[in-house]
C-alpha cells in the first residue's frame, strides 16, 4: 500500500486488498496452532542444541553454516536447560515452543507477499502475481519447513527479499530514495549468506544480474565515435558523463559488495561477543583462541608468564588439529630394537604426541651454554633464531634427532629422548627456534601466541607430528618425526606453548614435585576480533563433518520428481504424523513450466538469430529478465548439489522450488498474451487447492488418519509413510 | 556493436578477395598448409587496411602494411625450421639417460609390455596411449620381457629407447604446434616466437616429454586438435572445400586421440565444442545463408566432430579387447561374464554345476561394477574398530581366501538357508557393532572355530526378483544375504579400508534394505563334486556391454585414487606458481637425479601475463563499451591497427584463456589424488596466451612513446625476454638432463644457489 500525508490531516491510503488477503492467508497457514506438536520435530534436535548453547553463552562452531541462522532461532529464547537428544521427545513447560518457532514461521509467511511483489517487479500482471503467491501459499513442503525451528524458510525469505529490493531499485527512476532499496538488497544478501552458505549462490546470481545492468549502464551513454575536430567540444560533456557513470558504478559496488561483506563479518562479531564461555568445540580451536574463552583452557593458563625464557617449563601443543589435538610427550619406554618389518631403530627413549593432559608433557627450555634449568632473574627470553635444548621434565632426557628412519614414516628422521648407549651415536640435541608468525626478526617466543617451528641444527629437519598412530609398543600415541622436506602442511610443523611457568628448582626431585603442582596466577589476555573471526571462518570451511547415510537422505535427481519424502514426526501413540511432502500438483506445474521456458527460450533465440523478431523489444527483455531470475535461480540453487559430497535431503531443494513457483504463472501469462489464448487459470488453481487439502493432515500432523487413509495418501510407491501397529 | 559488425563485414569482403587471391597466387596451398595460408590471410588484412585507412591518413596505412608485410618475407620458413630444429634437439638430447626405470615408466612401460604379450590388464586411463607405446616398442625391437617392477631398475640389454624416443618425438611437436597456432591466431611472428621460446626452453616440458609417459602423447593430441581447429576456423570463408574438410576431419581424429589417451581429453573436446557452437551461432546469424546451408554446416560438424571421433574411440577399444585376449592381472576388476572371454582365466571355457547346493565351495562377487570378491584373511580388526574378530573385506583379485563353503543350518527347508563358512574355518558373522568406515552399518567379521558359531552366523539367501524356493543359479542369479538375527543385508560400501585392512574394500551389514548393486552378489566359482557340470560359454557378453563395463570400471578406479593418509598431496594452486616438482629419478647425492620442474622464469612470466591479460582485456572492453577507442589518444593515428590488436587480444586470446581455464579449473573439483604434471596441458595454453599478450603489450608501447622510441622499446623488451628465458634455461637445464653430486642446498653442488623456493627438492 502507498500512503500520502496531506494537510489538513487527511490520510489517503491505497491498499492492495489482494496483497493483504494473501498475506493474511499466509500468516494463517503458517502460524495457526504453531505449538503443536509439543515435541522435538526432526532437525529441531540439531538446531535446538545451538540455541541452548546461545542461551548459556557457550562457544560453539557449526560447520553447516554461519551463525546468523542460529542467532535468529535463538531470539525465540528459553532458559537453555533442555537436552536435545531425541526426535519426538516432549517439550517441558519451561520451553516456549511457540516463540521458538515464531520467527521461522513469520519468515515463511512473509515469503508469500514477497513473491507477489517480486512478480510485479518483474513487470507481470497482478493476476500472475496472485498465482505465484497462491502457489507458494499452498505448497505443503514450504508450510512444513517453516512451521518448525528450521532455517530454510529464513534463507528463502532473505533471498526473495534481496531480489525484490534489487529489482525495485532497478525499476525506480533515479532518486536518492532508490539507493535505499539497493542497500536493503545488499543487506539481505548478507543475511541470506549468513543463514546458510547456500545463499552464496543466489548472491552470486544477483551480482551477475547487477553487473549485467551496470555493464549496460557503462555502455548506455557512450558518446559514439568522436572525430578529432569535435574532440575539444565534447571533452566537457564527456567528463561530466564519465563522472556520473563512475559515481553510479561505485555506489553499486559499495552497496552490493562492501555492505554485504561488512555485515557478514558483523554477524560473526555478534556471535563471538555473545559466546564467551568455553564449551564442547574448544578442542577444534587453537590455544590462543581457547585461552580467550572463559573457563576451559583460560582457567589453566591465566596469569602465565608471557615470554618463554631459558629455564621455562612448558607444554608444547601441535597446531595441527588432525587427527586429534595433542601435546609433545615422552615417557620411560624405548623404541623397540627391531620393528615388525625388520627395520632397526636407535632404541632410545620414545618421543610422541599425546592427546591428553599429562605430567609427561612438560619440557624445560635449556640454554646449551649453561647447566642451570631454572629461570635466572631477570629472565632471559628466548628469541626467534636462538638455539635451545629441550629437556624432558620427568625423565631429564634431551630431545634428540638423528639419521635413523622414523618408526612409521621411514622417509623422515626419528626423534628420541637421547640415551647414550656408547655405540658411537653422538648427541644431536640442538634445536633452533623459528617463530613462523613473527612480526619482527628478534621477536621473543610468546606463550600461546607464537607458532614455533623447531629446526634441528645438525640436519635442518623440522619437528613434526605426522598424525600416524604408533603400534602397541608406542601405546597407540601419535608419531613425532623430524622431517627434512618442507613437504607437509604447515600446521603440522608448528607448535605452541600452552601451559608455561618459570622453573625454580634445580634438583630433579623438587622439579618433579613442581611439575605435578598446578599453575595459577592472574592476568587476562585477549586476541583481536579479526584473528578470531579468521580462525572460526577457516575452521568452519575446513572441518569435515563425517558424511553419514540417513534413512531419509536422497540424491538431487530424486528431488525433481519428489521420489522421497521425509518423516518429520510421529505421534508417540497414534498415527498422527508430519511429513515433508510437497504439493504434487504444483511440483508438476513447476517442472512443466521449467521445461516450457527452456523450449520457448531456445525457439525465440534461434528465430531471433535468423532475423524473425517474434516479440517486441520490451517484452523480450522482460522475458529474458524472467529467465535470468527464475531459471537462473533454480539452476544456481540446484546444480551445486551435484558436486557436494555431504548428505542431502529433500528440503535442500526448497529454495530452487520457490524460483519455479515464481516462474510458472509469469510464463503462463506470457504464453497467454503472446502465443495462445486458451489456458484456464482457475481450473489449475483449483487442482492445487485440492491437493493441498488432501495432504493437509500430513502437513499439520492433525487430524489423525486411519491406516487406510494413509495408504490412500501414498501416491508414490517410494514414499515412506508410517503406520502404527494396533 | 557497430564496430563489431563493421569488422565482420570487412572480414567477409576481404575474405572473399583473399580466397580469390589464394587460388590465383598460391595454387599449391594444399601441400604446405602452414605458411602460405597465413600469407593469404595476411595479405588480406594488409590489403584491407590500406583500402580503409587511405581515407584517414597515410601514416596509418603505411605502418599497418609494413606490419602485415613482415609475415610474407622468407623469415617465416626459416623461423619455423629453427623452431623445429631446436625443439627436436632439446627433447632428443640424452634421451637414453638415465638407463633405468624412471617414475611412472614403471606403469606405462609395463602396460606397453602387456600389449606385446597380449595379457589383459586394468588401468584407469583409456588404452590408446599405452597401445601406441606398446607399438613403438614392438617396432623398435623391444620384446616385452622387461618386468618394470619399480623405479630405478636397470634396463640392461632391453630396448627401451624406442618407446622413449617415440614419446619424445611427439613431445617435440608441441612447441611447433604452439608456434603455428599462435601464428595463425595473431598473425604476428613476434607472438609466435615468444610462445615457441617459452616452450622450447621450459625444463618441465622437456622432462615430461623424455620418458615413457602418457602425457606427451596426450598433449600431442590436444595441441593437434587445437591447431586443426584454428586452421579450420581460418577456412571459414571457403566452406566445404577440400582443405576445410581436411582440417575438420583432423580435428575429429585428434579429439578421439586425446580422449583415447586420458579422460583429460574431455576438456579439449569441450573447448572445441564451445568453439563449434560459437561458430554455428555465427553462421545462424548470417542471413545470407539459407537454412539448408546451415543444416549442411551442422551435419558436417556432427559427422566430423562427434560421429567420427566416437567411431575411432570405439575402434580403439575394439582393438584393445582383441589384442588383449589372455588372462592377466586385471581380471578381478571385471564382472564374471567379462572374464569368461579371457584365455587362461578359470572361467574361460569353464564348466561348473549350475545350481547352488549345500556343501558347495564358492566365491561370491559383489555386483557393484568393480566390486570385489567377499574375502577374509587371518588378520583381526584392530583395537577400537568394533569387536576384535577376523576381518571380512571385499578384494578385487582372485585369491584362495575368497573361497567360502555353504553349510546347512537346522532342518531341511524349501528356501536356501545356511551358514556361509570360510575355508579357513570361520563363519561369516555380523553383530551390532558399528562398521569401521560406514558408521551406520554393522561390522561383519569371521567368527567361530571350524564351523561352530552362534545365532549371529545365520544368513538367509534371497534371489532378487525371485520367489521363495527358487534355486540359486551360478553367475546369473542376483543374490542378497539377509542376516537373520538383525535383519540387515550384506553390503559392500566401496570404501577403502586403511592400512590395517590392507587397503581392501569395506564389507558391512546394512540396515537399509533398498535393493542396490552394493547389496547384491553373484556366485562366481562353484565347486561341488556331487553335481554335474554345465558349460559357461553361453554367457559371453556383447561388445557394447564390455565397452560400458570397462568405462564404469575406469571411472570408478579414477575416483578411487584417493590421497593416502601419509602422502603429501599436490594442490592445484601449487601448480601455476611452480611450487613443487616431482622426483623422476634418484634421491641421494650419489644418484643420477632428474627432477620434473618447470623453468621458474618461464612459469612466472606465464603467471604474470595471465594477470596482465585479464587487466588488458578489462581495460580494452570497458573502453570499447564506453565507445572510445584507445587509438584516440594518439590523435588520428593507427586507430584501426589498434582495434585489430584488441580484437586479437579479446577474441583469439579469449579462446586460449578458455583453453587454460578448461584444463585447469576442473581440477579444483576433483576428489582424486592430483600430481604436478596434471598442469602441463594448461601450461601449454598459458604459454600461447603469454605470446599473444606480450606481443600486444609490446605493440602498445606506442601509447606511451612516440616513434621511433617505441620501436626501440619493443625490440629491447623482446630481447630482454628472450635472453632471460635462455639464461634461465642455461641455469636450470640440469633438472632435465640429470644432476649428480651433492644436493642443491649442500655446498659444492652444481645447482647451488638455484633453490629459489624451499619447497623444491633437488
Amino acid at each position: 500500500g502507498v500512503m500520502m500525508l496531506q494537510l489538513p490531516l487527511v490520510v489517503t491510503a491505497q491498499v492492495d486488498l489482494v496483497l493483504l488477503l494473501v498475506s493474511l492467508l499466509a500468516l494463517w497457514t503458517r502460524l495457526s496452532r504453531l505449538s503443536y506438536p509439543n515435541a522435538v520435530v526432526f532437525d529441531e534436535v540439531y538446531y535446538g542444541q545451538f540455541v541452548s548453547l546461545y542461551m548459556k553463552r557457550v562457544f560453539f562452531i557449526d560447520d553447516s553454516g554461519p551463525p546468523l541462522g542460529h542467532l535468529i532461532l535463538a531470539f525465540g529464547g528459553f532458559d537453555g536447560n533442555f537436552v536435545w537428544n531425541r526426535i519426538g521427545a516432549e517439550y517441558p513447560s519451561s520451553v516456549s515452543v511457540w516463540s521458538l518457532r515464531l520467527l521461522p514461521a513469520l519468515c515463511g509467511a512473509l515469503c508469500v507477499p514477497l513473491v507477489y511483489l517480486l512478480t510485479l517487479e518483474l513487470r507481470f500482471s497482478h493476476l500472475s502475481a496472485l498465482g505465484a503467491a497462491l502457489l507458494l501459499l499452498l505448497e505443503n513442503s514450504l508450510i512444513v519447513q517453516s512451521r518448525f525451528m528450521l532455517l530454510e524458510s529464513v534463507l528463502i525469505f532473505f533471498v526473495l527479499l534481496a531480489f525484490f529490493s534489487y529489482l525495485r531499485f532497478h525499476n525506480t527512476p533515479s532518486s536518492c530514495f532508490r539507493y535505499g532499496w539497493l542497500i536493503l538488497s545488499g543487506a539481505s544478501c548478507a543475511a541470506a549468506v549468513g543463514v546458510k552458505y547456500m545463499g552464496v549462490f543466489s548472491y552470486l546470481l544477483l551480482l551477475g544480474v547487477a553487473s549485467l545492468h551496470t555493464w549496460n549502464l557503462i555502455g548506455d551513454r557512450g558518446v559514439s565515435h568522436v572525430s578529432p575536430a569535435e574532440l575539444c567540444v565534447c571533452v566537457c560533456v564527456c567528463v561530466c558523463l564519465q563522472l556520473s557513470v563512475c559515481v553510479q558504478c561505485v555506489c553499486r559496488v559499495v552497496c552490493l559488495l562492501v555492505v554485504p561483506v561488512l555485515l557478514y563479518v558483523f554477524w560473526f562479531y555478534v556471535h563471538l561477543s555473545l559466546l564467551h564461555r568455553s564449551g564442547p568445540h574448544d578442542q577444534l580451536m587453537s590455544s590462543a583462541f581457547q585461552a580467550s574463552l572463559e573457563g576451559g583452557l583460560s582457567r589453566i593458563t591465566q596469569g602465565q608468564p608471557l615470554e618463554v625464557a631459558y629455564g621455562s617449563q612448558v607444554t608444547l601443543r601441535s597446531s595441527a588439529s588432525q587427527p586429534v589435538p595433542c601435546w609433545l610427550h615422552s615417557h620411560k619406554a624405548n623404541y623397540p630394537i627391531r620393528y615388525e618389518n625388520g627395520r632397526g631403530s636407535s632404541h632410545q627413549q620414545q618421543v610422541t604426541c599425546y592427546p591428553f593432559k599429562d605430567v609427561n608433557n612438560w619440557w624445560i627450555i635449556k640454554d646449551p651454554g649453561r647447566q642451570e634449568l631454572v629461570v635466572s632473574s631477570p629472565p632471559r627470553p628466548v628469541r626467534h633464531g636462538d638455539v635451545i635444548q629441550l629437556v624432558h621434565g620427568m625423565t631429564s632426557r634431551f630431545l634428540n634427532s638423528h639419521d635413523v628412519a622414523a618408526p612409521m614414516s621411514p622417509h623422515a628422521q626419528e626423534v628420541s629422548g637421547y640415551i647414550d648407549f656408547n655405540v658411537s651415536m653422538p648427541t644431536q640435541n640442538l634445536w633452533r627456534v623459528d617463530i613462523s608468525n613473527r612480526e619482527a626478526e628478534s621477536e621473543s617466543w610468546k606463550t600461546i601466541l607464537s607458532d614455533v617451528r623447531l629446526v634441528h641444527v645438525n640436519t635442518s629437519a623440522v619437528l613434526r607430528m605426522t598424525g600416524v598412530s604408533l603400534p602397541d609398543w608406542g601405546f597407540r600415541q601419535l608419531e613425532v618425526v623430524a622431517d627434512k622436506l618442507f613437504k607437509a602442511q604447515s600446521s603440522s610443523l608448528d607448535w605452541t606453548v600452552e601451559e608455561h611457568r618459570y622453573g625454580t628448582s634445580q634438583e630433579q626431585k623438587e622439579r618433579e614435585a613442581e611439575l605435578h603442582s598446578p599453575t595459577h596466577i592472574d592476568v587476562n589476555r585477549k586476541i583481536s576480533f579479526w584473528a578470531k573471526f579468521l580462525e572460526v571462518q577457516w575452521k568452519m570451511l575446513t572441518v569435515k563433518q563425517e558424511d553419514s547415510e540417513h534413512k531419509y537422505s536422497s540424491s538431487p535427481l530424486e528431488w525433481i520428481t519428489m521420489e522421497t519424502n521425509i518423516a518429520y514426526w510421529l505421534h508417540s501413540s497414534t498415527n498422527a504424523q508430519i511429513h515433508l511432502i510437497g504439493n504434487p500438483v504444483s511440483w508438476g506445474v513447476a517442472n512443466l513450466s521449467l521445461l516450457a521456458y527452456q523450449l520457448l527460450a531456445a525457439v525465440y533465440l534461434l528465430r531471433r538469430r535468423r532475423g524473425f523478431k517474434d516479440l517486441p523489444d520490451g517484452v523480450w527483455s522482460q522475458f529474458v529478465c524472467l529467465g535470468c531470475v527464475c531459471v537462473g535461480g533454480w539452476v544456481v540453487n540446484f546444480v551445486p548439489f551435484f558436486l557436494m559430497e555431504k548428505t542431502l535431503f529433500l528440503y535442500h531443494y526448497l529454495p530452487a522450488l520457490c524460483y519455479l513457483h515464481l516462474l510458472s504463472p509469469a510464463l503462463l501469462e506470457h504464453t497467454h498474451t503472446h502465443l495462445l489464448r486458451y489456458f484456464h487459470f482457475n481450473s489449475r488453481m483449483l487442482l492445487v487447492v485440492l491437493s493441498y487439502r488432501t495432504f493437509c493432515p500430513l502437513t499439520y500432523g492433525s487430524p489423525e488418519l486411519s491406516a487406510n487413509q494413509l495408504q490412500g495418501l501414498k501416491w508414490r510407491g517410494s514414499w515412506d509413510i508410517l503406520y502404527r501397529r494396533r | 556493436m557497430a564496430k563489431e559488425e563493421c569488422i565482420s563485414q570487412r572480414n567477409k569482403t576481404a575474405g572473399d578477395t583473399s580466397a580469390l587471391r589464394n587460388r590465383k597466387v598460391f595454387p599449391s596451398s594444399e601441400k604446405t598448409p602452414s605458411s602460405p595460408l597465413s600469407k593469404g590471410t595476411h595479405s588480406q588484412t594488409a590489403g584491407h587496411h590500406s583500402e580503409d585507412d587511405a581515407q584517414s591518413s597515410n601514416g596509418t596505412s603505411a605502418q599497418c602494411s609494413t606490419r602485415g608485410n613482415n609475415s610474407e618475407e622468407p623469415p617465416s620458413r626459416v623461423l619455423l625450421m629453427l623452431v623445429v630444429g631446436l625443439s627436436f634437439s632439446t627433447r632428443l638430447y640424452k634421451i637414453a639417460d638415465p638407463p633405468h626405470v624412471c617414475w611412472d615408466e614403471t606403469h606405462f612401460g609395463k602396460m606397453g609390455s602387456y600389449y606385446i604379450n597380449r595379457t589383459f590388464f586394468f588401468d584407469v586411463h583409456p588404452p590408446l596411449g599405452k597401445m601406441l607405446i606398446g607399438l613403438a616398442g614392438y617396432m623398435t625391437g623391444y620384446d616385452g620381457t622387461f618386468p618394470f617392477v619399480k623405479p630405478g631398475d636397470k634396463y640392461e640389454h632391453h630396448n627401451y629407447w624406442g618407446m622413449r624416443g617415440f614419446c619424445a618425438v611427439l613431445g617435440s611437436c608441441l612447441p611447433v604446434f604452439a608456434y603455428l597456432i599462435v601464428l595463425e591466431l595473431s598473425q604476428s611472428h613476434t607472438a609466435a616466437l615468444i610462445t615457441a621460446t617459452l616452450l622450447i626452453f621450459d625444463t618441465g616440458s622437456i622432462t615430461i616429454s623424455q620418458y615413457i609417459l602418457l602425457d606427451p602423447i596426450l598433449m600431442f593430441f590436444i595441441m593437434a586438435a587445437v591447431l586443426s581447429m584454428v586452421k579450420f576456423n581460418q577456412q571459414r570463408y571457403r566452406p566445404f572445400s577440400a582443405t576445410w574438410w581436411l582440417w575438420l576431419v583432423l580435428t575429429g581424429v585428434s579429439l578421439a586421440g586425446a580422449l583415447g589417451v586420458k579422460f583429460v581429453g574431455l576438456f579439449v573436446i569441450l573447448l572445441v565444442g564451445l568453439n563449434t557452437v560459437w561458430d554455428l551461432w555465427r553462421l545462424l546469424g548470417d542471413l545470407s545463408l539459407s537454412l539448408v546451408d546451415i543444416t549442411k554446416h551442422l551435419l558436417a560438424r556432427v559427422v566430423g566432430l562427434i560421429l567420427l571421433p566416437l567411431l575411432l574411440y570405439i575402434t580403439i577399444f575394439a582393438i584393445h579387447f582383441v589384442v588383449l585376449n589372455k588372462s592377466g592381472p586385471g581380471d578381478g576388476f571385471f564382472s564374471s561374464a567379462f572374464q569368461s572371454r579371457l584365455i587362461g582365466n578359470n572361467l574361460h571355457n569353464a564348466s561348473m554345476p549350475e545350481y547352488l547346493a549345500y556343501g558347495s565351495t564358492i566365491t561370491v562377487k559383489n555386483l557393484r561394477i568393480a566390486g570385489g570378491y567377499l574375502h577374509s584373511h587371518w588378520h583381526l580388526y584392530p583395537e577400537g574398530v568394533g569387536a576384535k574378530q577376523q576381518q571380512v573385506t571385499a578384494y578385487l583379485h582372485k585369491d584362495y581366501n575368497n573361497l567360502w563353503l555353504v553349510q546347512r543350518h537346522g532342518e531341511n527347508e524349501c528356501e536356501k538357508r545356511g551358514i556361509l563358512l570360510r575355508k579357513t574355518t570361520r563363519n561369516l558373522h555380523t553383530h551390532l557393532h558399528e562398521a569401521p568406515l560406514t558408521k551406520k552399518h554393522f561390522q561383519v567379521t569371521g567368527y567361530g572355530i571350524n564351523g561352530t558359531g552362534d545365532i549371529n552366523d545365520l544368513w538367509q539367501v534371497e534371489v532378487c526378483g525371485g520367489q521363495k524356493g527358487d534355486l540359486v543359479k551360478v553367475l546369473r542369479s542376483k543374490v542378497r544375504f539377509l542376516h537373520r538375527a538383525t535383519g540387515c543385508v550384506l553390503y559392500s560400501s566401496g570404501k577403502t579400508l586403511p592400512k590395517w585392512g590392507w587397503e581392501q574394500v569395506e564389507v558391512t551389514c546394512s540396515p537399509y534394505l533398498k535393493e542396490t548393486p552394493s547389496s547384491q552378489w553373484n556366485i562366481e566359482d562353484h565347486i561341488n563334486p556331487k553335481l554335474p557340470n554345465i558349460s559357461l560359454s553361453v554367457l559371453k557378453p556383447h561388445f557394447l556391454e564390455i565397452l560400458l563395463e570397462s568405462h564404469i570400471v575406469m571411472i570408478r578406479g579414477n575416483s578411487g585414487l584417493k590421497p593416502k593418509d601419509n602422502e603429501m598431496n599436490s594442490k592445484p594452486w601449487h601448480w601455476p606458481i611452480n611450487y613443487q616438482g616431482l622426483r623422476f629419478s634418484g634421491v641421494n647425492d650419489t644418484d643420477y637425479r632428474v627432477y620434473l620442474l618447470g623453468n621458474p622464469v618461464v612459469w612466472w612470466i606465464n603467471l604474470a601475463s595471465l594477470g596482465l591479460y585479464v587487466i588488458m582485456v578489462a581495460v580494452a572492453s570497458v573502453a570499447l563499451q564506453r565507445g572510445f577507442s584507445l587509438g584516440q589518444k594518439r590523435i588520428g593515428m593507427v586507430i584501426d591497427c589498434d582495434s585489430n590488436d584488441s580484437h586479437v587480444l579479446m577474441r583469439e586470446g579469449g579462446q586460449l584463456f578458455l583453453g587454460w581455464l578448461l584444463h585447469y579449473a576442473p581440477f579444483y573439483t576433483m576428489g582424486r589424488v592430483l600430481y604436478y604434471h596434471h598442469y602441463f596441458p594448461a601450461m601449454l595454453f598459458n604459454s600461447m596466451l603469454t605470446g599473444i599478450t606480450l606481443d600486444v603489450l609490446l605493440k602498445s608501447a606506442d601509447l606511451l612513446l612516440r616513434r621511433p622510441y617505441s620501436d626501440w622499446l619493443q625490440r629491447v623488451g623482446l630481447m630482454v625476454l628472450l635472453f632471460s628465458v635462455l639464461y634461465s634455461f642455461y641455469l636450470f637445464h640440469p633438472l632435465s638432463y640429470g644432476m649428480t653430486g651433492p644436493l642443491a642446498h649442500e655446498a659444492g653442488s652444481a645447482m647451488a644457489g638455484l633453490k629459489w623456493m624451499d619447497s623444491w627438492e633437488f
